[in-house]
């Protein structure tokens, strides 16, 4: 089962929630031989290794596809600069110049050029680590993320890579939690598309919600089944229009997590909530016994 | 000179447009005979990224030798440089003013970009 884990806003609480997931689901599963993977799919700024510290055992190059105009095979038709949907050629007079940031690496070009004078050639964006994160009595997980070179604007081909990466482990037990990074536009997308559960990491503030809702909107769109994590709870009105928005809606609610400054202090150091705190282990279960419900996540 | 002025509409009298990239209309005349202009609405206008580039392509596509606006961002003036066009910059209220700012020195020749990117008015 693939689960990722999205928000919307952004630090709401989505590596805390996945780091969890994962070390609860490792602990789990150690004794059924099921093998969980952690993906970092924030790949701007991946956080989740500050609490796995993950041993990592390959670190590999990514990369994506530019286009290289053979000058002397173009006629300067202009095709390809049409084409482009993100704007990225640009057909003078005398030459085709490409503005490699925006090239979103889709291959167009090439295949609309009827001289054949365009070529897909590689550059480098950032790195895929992988490894192994915690000990084999508490529960080994694999570890993967994407890193994206600093000054590098394009994430979705790196997410994509990521994703292949996991999605290429033929294991029908498999359990993946998906770490995305904040937003709903492509770099999300790409990392929550085509998986089983999506649990939308959310807080009771305006901002919150009205991320939520756009975040809502697209896991709508993508037809995934999704619920929330309501992050830094409290009993009081302030969650009085998100609770509205909930029971209007019908969403699932997974879990609740109380604003405390216990909880603040594990992560500031780097803890693993579910590690520390017993009350957060039980909350975690229940999330997992939530999505469970979804995909036979656990067996028995 | 065939000139390309950012307009906010479709005629001589409509007002400067200051942003290269996603102004509205382009004015394409004929320097030495203004009531030979045309006007070319923008499709660069609701690009997703890349606008500055679009734009540039529309206007090298009409073969214009400059180009009057007000800001360009780093994507429009790398673009508009390799296609060999010149950047004026002028604040003047009409299209017409902007044609006659060239020759009154009233228009200003651009080094590099006015504006950082997606920067929308504001000024580097």
């Amino acid at each position: 089962m693939v689960i990722s884990i999205a928000s919307g806003k952004g630090g709401t609480g989505k590596t805390t929630v996945a780091v969890s997931l994962a070390t609860l689901a490792g602990e789990i599963s150690g004794k059924e031989k099921r093998r969980v993977f952690y993906a970092d799919c924030d790949v701007e700024e991946p956080d989740g290794h500050l609490f796995l510290k993950p041993e990592i055992k390959e670190s590999t190059k990514a990369y994506t596809l530019i286009p290289k105009v053979d000058p002397d095979k173009c006629t300067l038709c202009g095709k390809c600069a049409e084409s482009c949907r993100f704007n990225a050629l640009l057909v003078t007079k005398k030459n085709v110049i490409v503005f490699e940031e925006l090239c979103h690496g889709c291959g167009t070009c090439s295949i609309v050029c009827e001289e054949d004078a365009i070529v897909e050639t590689e550059r480098e964006i950032g790195v895929i680590d992988e490894g192994k994160a915690g000990s084999v009595d508490s529960g080994q997980i694999d570890y993967i993320a994407g890193v994206l070179n600093v000054g590098e604007v394009m994430s979705p081909p790196l997410i994509k890579m990521v994703r292949e990466k996991v999605d290429s482990i033929v294991d029908d037990d498999k359990i993946v939690f998906i770490d995305a990074s904040p937003g709903t536009s492509c770099p999300v997308i790409e990392a929550v598309r085509d998986t089983d559960y999506v649990v939308l990491v959310t807080e009771p503030t305006p901002f919150g919600l009205n991320d939520l809702k756009l975040a809502v909107g697209m896991v709508e769109a993508l037809g995934l089944p999704f619920g929330i994590v309501i992050n830094r709870y409290q009993d009081d009105e302030k969650g009085g229009e998100l609770h509205r928005y909930v029971e209007d809606k019908n969403i699932e609610v997974l879990a609740e997590i109380p604003l405390k400054r216990s909880i603040a202090e594990i992560i500031s150091r780097g803890g693993i909530l579910v590690e520390e705190d017993g009350e957060m282990k039980n909350i975690f279960m229940g999330i997992l016994d939530r999505i469970t419900k979804h995909g036979g996540l656990l067996n028995g | 000179m065939k000139i390309a002025i950012t307009s906010k509409g479709d005629n001589l009298e409509s007002e400067l447009d200051l942003r290269f990239g996603r102004c509205q209309y382009f004015i394409i005349v004929d320097d030495n005979d203004l009531q030979s202009f045309k006007a070319v609405a923008n499709d660069a206008m609701s690009s997703g990224g890349g606008a500055g580039i679009k734009a540039a392509q529309t206007v090298i596509n009409e073969g214009v030798e400059a180009v009057i606006s007000g800001n360009y961002g780093p994507n429009a003036f790398d673009a508009l440089s390799s296609g060999g066009v010149k950047l004026y910059t002028a604040d003047v209220p009409t299209v017409k003013d902007a044609v006659e700012a060239i020759g009154s020195g009233k228009a200003r020749l651009l080094e590099s970009a006015s504006a950082a990117a997606h920067a929308g008015l504001r000024q580097i």
